[in-house]
């Protein structure tokens, strides 16, 4: 092509050289191809263009799939010693300084970068007591808790006070006594608690202790405040659990203080309601393991809803709490993850999504998300059994202490990982559900929610309206377009076509307001009539065709061809207002009175007002012109000779128009058709203003729904730049741009070839 | 006989004729209730009282106009927890609009019309449309200065309409100095802020700049407190005078005239001073501000806004869709790669428009907005300068998408004009871009603005995509103003189509504001319709004249 200029170009200063060759003829010259270069550059950027919205899209979409990466940082000798057993390990926010929390009851911060030692703080205890047990509450919330052989416990949290002194960051740890300096009395018989587990809050805190007589003891503080001074007291419940404690391993009390789970070695799991603090009860009870499995590890994830399990087998399965139909409670399984063959040692959940950290027997670390079931890391980290792990608040580092007293620093780079393929596009089992279910629901305000984020109930809210929208578009724009092309006149269809596609110029906003604000209300009052409508109407025309096709010649030939439309005007308006007229007598004949009531009472089908019904009107009304003017082009451009050949041959013009019109024109009318359903499905406007962009997936005609577009338009604002959510949107908008591709691509290509053919007829 | 007739094909040549048929209703319907309903917006109705019959027996007096009714069939209405009469067919009842949403609760009040004893319209009625709480429904009693009662009964209305044009110029000189004055020394405060960030960056801050700079901070400070000496007095001399008016329940009410913004007496104009009035009202619609929350007022912003963002939309799409159809039309060869291209346009015209925004968004705003950021505002960091939606990136969003549109209709205008002109130039000796630039392009010049026009008319109705690259529903200052640098590219602005939606579907109060947004959809239809009306007669016309050249 660019050879083909390049000789134009040549021909031409040829010519020009022979006339003049001074300076202001190669200033001519260097114009024209300058000229030439810039309208190549300008023509060629159009498909730059649509190649960039395209590649920009897929570049915010593509870290989606990216794979999750450790790196490790460093790995240092355990501040504080080896001298005492390490139980526990956590770090702050900013990654900089963890804490080491040792079987002395001492609390070591040190520098995460390389273990530089920053404090040692000791628990002071009186006299012969010592240590008997430990418990985390939380790992967002930095509790800890000791339980003491006296029978009392000690709860502390780790406070990181951040200050910036000339604009740097200083961050300083410091240990808290939430409940008080003075031990808390938690087995009034004051026997050891060998095993602990707790929960704090602001208004109500529970310590739950297994003792050396294997009982097992709830001890809860709910706050009181005094109406006459500011003073703050503390009330005490005891209760002691019914049940028999001996072989229970792992206890947790999640944060609402709502449900207790016990779970012993060989995986035999109780759950007791604890919501009376004085009377707990059993919830259920079932066993979680196989045969010859054991338990190992046993955490919540992020928001104390699930349980997470992890087995000797190198399982790790999440339970949840399932209420049925009947307010029965159960413990039921919503999924596992194969880590390894060895036991699972730790787990860690992350503090703000839905995902975890485990290593297990053999040094090697598994990081996954649950909702999105996705196994990101599987590598193995240390060659020895893990002591602790701790996994950063922001989940993007861990230290692992392994077995020789080293700790190990690691880096985590990732970023998406509650999208899967599954979670996009299946059912997914979500927390706090009974079932799996497709369901967008994208943000809340809490860090312990689970985002819900299956495009499905979106794809099928766009066809569901698209559906309609062609089922009203279709025939009104085919069968206009086919009048309008082939009988119409040429003076009326002058003025008809522009007055049709004007229509097309119409803002969708417009029509979306109306549908929304005029539509919705008017089709709830007149819902019989609208059905009515769509009865009344053909049969009125049609009735009206066979009278007219009876009247008398003279009558007939009065009018004109090709000016039925016109003619047909009044007949439709008068049978619309007689489908308007008689709705109510059919509603009080047929329907008891009303049609809503009817629907709701005899088929249990409810009514939205801003429904399917309504958006498949207003966006019918919306491709109706895209439609019939690329149909009715196409029609009108059939070669004149084909036409009147068929029609001197004997056909009649019905027949001429079904065998030999529609026929050369039908890959016109089919990409009329594709390039309107692309139009209904990136409408935006109409649908997020006539419908409640509620994203059910239901198929009745008298509900909601939420479509791609509409999603995109009423979250993205709000979304935050290149989070999850963001690059999911942009992943909505992806799908939209990929469909729209093919529908626009296919109907260009198959009216490009259909041009070529007509101008070869 | 039937048999027949259905071979003949009549019948389904009626069914296609009737689709026609139908298609022009709605077009022609849709028109018809967009006209109506925002017209009617700005006729002053008359007034109503009622005496209805509560639902315990009591008597009411009840002020408003009529603004719609329902005619419930009696199941409907019973289902609807209606008592009704034994024997009546339907249950007729009247939408009145009462106002005095302070005083009532709400501006809207459904009556029974078997329950209405009276209805009268009386001359004395006033409705007082007010800056807070809609309108007021009433009778005027009398006009008060500072506390002393001026003028009483029969004068008080022409005393109240005197004084209240007065306050009407003291408190648009007060939102004058504070909109311009105020706001030039905000930004010029705002900007001294910016260049000593600037200078604190680059490590040129010193004692010198910091004394001028603090010269030039007091300068503003002394005329701030200049203005707002002014804007005290103007306050003081604004707020003596209060209207007394006496509610549809009786009691009575001081009304101070600052917050009052049009005294009208509908049962008491003819129809020459309601056409006055109609007029009147339109034109303070397109050029007042917006009033609580967009419910009331004018559009003039969003109005504003969207001319100036299609304004600058049509610099940047006219170019380049002038050289794209160019290319396509007379430099490239017919082949694989026109074909490729011409897939390229139909798809950009087929996407769609949210696309668009968040590719607007996502490329705009984020990657080149916070690139200029970086580098030419680092001053301005944390807060984004054209790092965030605003006019420019809303402008060339929509010059991506309305530019199918202005190459299909520039190509339209190239493919007719005679080879035979272009020959005769090339053959005189002009070069190729001669004679592109010197007899092809003036010629097309007339479809290029149809393109131009359509396009126009295109951006001005889109709304989508601006949700995300610009729009916001109130923006406190124009685009355009008095600051240097005058145009403001990285502001938000306000447009009508987005206005429509806010206002329509977002808005506390959407029955009241509903007929302001059919009059702002009305207007929005009507130059959408007539850009694109205009563009088909430039379109015709060129087709004739093409028609003759080459006869």
């Amino acid at each position: 092509m660019s050879d083909t200029q390049n000789s134009q170009a040549g021909s031409g200063s040829t010519l020009l050289q022979l006339s003049s060759s001074d300076r202001h003829q190669r200033w001519r010259l260097i114009k024209d191809k300058l000229a030439g270069y810039l309208v190549v550059i300008g023509g060629l950027s159009i498909i730059v263009a649509i190649v960039l919205i395209f590649f920009y899209l897929l570049y915010v979409v593509f870290p989606l799939v990216l794979p999750a990466r450790i790196e490790p940082a460093a790995r240092y000798d355990l501040p504080g010693g080896v001298a005492d057993k390490t139980l526990f390990l956590a770090m702050e926010e900013q990654n900089e300084v963890a804490a080491r929390v040792t079987d002395a009851g001492r609390t070591v911060f040190f520098q995460v970068a390389d273990g530089q030692l920053i404090e040692q703080l000791d628990l002071a205890l009186s006299g012969q007591v010592t240590i008997t047990s430990f418990a985390h509450g939380g790992f967002d919330k930095g509790v800890i808790a000791f339980g003491l052989s006296d029978g009392r416990a000690i709860v502390l949290r780790h406070d990181y006070k951040l200050s910036y002194p000339g604009g740097k960051r200083v961050i300083t740890p410091s240990v808290q006594y939430p409940l008080g300096k003075e031990p808390l009395v938690v087995d009034t018989q004051g026997r050891a608690l060998t095993r602990i587990a707790l929960k704090v809050g602001d208004s109500s805190s529970s310590v739950l202790a297994k003792t050396a007589d294997n009982r097992l003891v709830l001890a809860s503080l709910t706050k009181k405040e005094s109406l006459f001074d500011d003073e703050v007291s503390w009330e005490h419940t005891d209760a002691t659990l019914d049940m028999l404690a001996e072989d229970i391993e792992f206890m947790l009390l999640d944060k609402e203080l709502r449900n207790l789970y016990l779970l012993g070695r060989k995986g035999e799991l109780t759950v007791f309601d604890v919501t009376n603090k004085s009377q707990p009860v059993i919830k259920h009870r079932l066993n979680v393991l196989p045969h010859g499995k054991q338990v190992t590890s046993a955490e919540f994830l992020n928001g104390d809803v699930s349980l997470l399990i992890g087995d000797s087998g190198g399982e790790l399965s999440q339970w949840i709490i399932v209420r049925d139909a009947q307010n029965k409670y159960s413990v039921q399984r919503l999924r596992a993850f194969d880590v390894s063959d060895a036991a699972i040692m730790t787990i860690n959940p992350e503090q703000r999504r839905k995902g975890l950290l485990v290593v297990d027997a053999k040094g090697t670390v598994g990081i996954y998300n649950t909702t999105a079931e996705r196994e990101l890391i599987n590598q193995p980290v240390i060659a020895t059994a893990p002591v602790a792990a701790a996994l950063s608040p922001r989940a993007n580092a861990f230290l692992l202490q392994d077995a020789s007293g080293a700790i190990h620093r690691w880096g985590i780079e990732n970023e998406h990982p509650e999208i899967s393929w599954k979670s996009l596009w299946s059912k997914v089992w979500y927390e706090n559900y009974s079932e799996p279910a497709y369901i967008w629901q994208s943000s809340a305000a809490s860090s312990d929610f689970e985002p819900k984020m299956s495009l499905t109930p979106l794809v099928f809210g766009t066809i569901k309206a698209s559906f309609y929208a062609m089922l009203i578009a279709i025939p009104l724009a085919l069968f206009g377009a086919i009048y309008t092309g082939y009988f119409m006149t040429p003076r009326v269809r002058e003025y008809v076509k522009p007055g049709i596609e004007i229509m097309g110029a119409l803002p969708t906003v417009i029509l979306g307001f109306l549908a929304g604000l005029w539509l919705a209300p008017f089709v709830e009052t007149h819902l019989t009539a609208i059905f009515a409508l769509f009865l009344v109407v053909p049969l009125g025309v049609m009735l009206f065709a066979y009278l007219w096709y009876q009247a008398p010649e003279t009558w007939r030939h009065r009018i004109p061809d090709g000016w039925d439309a016109i003619l047909a005007v009044p007949v439709i308006v008068v049978s619309a207002w007689l489908a308007f007229a008689i709705a109510p007598t059919i509603e009080s004949l047929f329907f008891a009175g009303d049609l809503r009531t009817w629907m709701r009472d005899e088929l249990g089908i409810g009514y939205d007002q801003r429904n399917t019904l309504v958006v498949g009107l207003a966006l019918g009304f919306a491709v109706i012109p895209m439609i019939f003017s690329i149909a009715e082009d196409a029609i009108f451009s059939v070669p004149k000779h084909l036409t009147t050949g068929s029609l001197a041959l004997g056909a009649t013009p019905w027949q001429t128009l079904i065998k030999v019109v529609i026929l050369t024109a039908s890959p016109g009318i089919f990409s009329a058709v594709m390039i309107g359903f692309g139009r209904a499905v990136g409408e935006t406007m109409i649908v997020l203003m006539a419908t409640g962009n509620t994203p059910v997936m239901d198929f009745s005609i008298f509900q909601g729904l939420r479509t791609l577009a509409a999603n995109i338009a009423v979250e993205m604002p709000e979304s935050e730049f290149n989070s999850t959510h963001y690059r999911v949107l942009f992943l909505a908008a992806l799908v939209l741009f990929l469909f729209t591709f093919v529908v626009n691509s296919l109907a260009e290509v198959v009216r490009q070839n259909l041009r070529q053919k007509y101008s070869s007829l | 006989m039937i048999k027949a007739w259905f071979k003949s094909g009549s019948p389904w040549i009626w069914m296609t004729a009737g689709a026609v048929g139908i298609n022009l209703l709605l077009v022609i319907g849709l028109l018809l209730l967009i006209a109506v309903r925002g017209l009617g917006h700005f006729w002053v109705t008359d007034v109503f009282e009622y005496h209805y019959e509560e639902h315990e027996g009591s008597l009411t007096r009840v002020i408003g106009e009529q603004v719609g009714e329902s005619l419930l069939s009696a199941a409907e209405a019973r289902e609807a927890g209606y008592e009704v009469p034994d024997g009546a067919e339907y249950v007729q009842k009247f939408l009145i609009k009462t106002g005095n949403r302070d005083i009532l609760g709400s501006d809207f009040r459904w009556l029974k019309a078997q329950h209405i004893k009276q209805r009268a319209s009386p001359v004395d009625l006033v409705v007082i449309e007010r800056r807070e709480w809609g309108n007021f429904y009433g009778r005027l009693l009398s006009v008060k200065d500072s506390g002393n009662v001026i003028a009483e009964g029969a004068q008080a209305w022409q005393v109240a309409q005197d004084k209240l044009a007065d306050v009407l110029v003291q408190h648009d000189k007060i939102a004058r100095l504070q909109s311009r004055e105020v706001g030039a020394i905000n930004h010029a405060l705002d900007r001294l802020r910016l260049r000593q960030r600037a200078l604190e960056l680059r490590n040129q801050w010193n004692d010198e700049k910091r004394q001028a700079f603090e010269l030039a901070r007091q300068d503003h400070q002394k005329a701030y407190e200049i203005i707002q000496r002014d804007i005290a007095a103007l306050n003081v001399e604004m707020k003596r005078f209060s209207l007394v008016v006496q509610e549809s329940g009786g009691r009575q009410i001081s009304l101070p005239m600052h917050r009052v913004v049009k005294l009208t007496q509908p049962n008491a104009m003819n129809l020459l001073d309601k056409s006055i009035d109609y007029v009147r009202n339109f034109v303070s619609f397109v050029s007042d501000n917006p009033r609580e929350a967009n419910t009331e007022g004018g559009i003039f912003p969003a109005i504003f806004g969207t001319v100036l963002m299609v304004f600058l939309m049509s610099i940047v799409v006219t170019p380049f869709g002038v050289v794209a159809a160019v290319y396509l039309r007379e430099y490239a060869r017919q082949g694989f790669v026109t074909r490729i291209i011409r897939i390229s346009v139909n798809n950009l015209a087929g996407v769609p428009s949210i696309v668009y925004g968040v590719f607007g968004l996502g490329f705009f705003v984020y990657i080149i907005g916070g690139g200029i950021d970086r580098v030419f505002y680092p001053e301005a960091a944390p807060a984004p300068v054209f790092g965030t939606p605003g006019l420019l990136w809303a402008s060339l969003t929509l010059a991506l998408l309305t530019l199918p549109v202005v190459i299909v209709a520039t190509e339209e205008g190239l493919s007719r004009i005679p080879k035979s002109i272009r020959e005769g130039s090339l053959a005189l000796g002009a070069t190729k871009a001669e004679t592109l630039w010197r007899t092809v392009l003036p010629m097309a010049s007339p479809a290029i603005m149809t393109g131009l026009i359509l396009a126009i008319a295109r951006a001005a109705g889109e709304v989508a995509p601006l949700m995300l690259v610009g729009v916001v529903k109130l923006a406190p200052t124009l685009p355009l103003d008095g600051n240097f640098p005058y145009l403001h590219l990285d502001r938000k602005f306000m447009h009508m189509g987005f206005h429509i939606y806010d206002v329509g579907f977002q808005s506390p109060n959407v029955e009241t504001a509903r007929p302001l947004v059919y009059a702002t959809s009305f207007l929005l239809v009507l130059v959408i319709v007539g850009l694109n009306m205009f563009a088909i007669s430039i379109r015709n016309n060129l087709r004739e004249k093409y028609r003759a050249l080459e006869n």
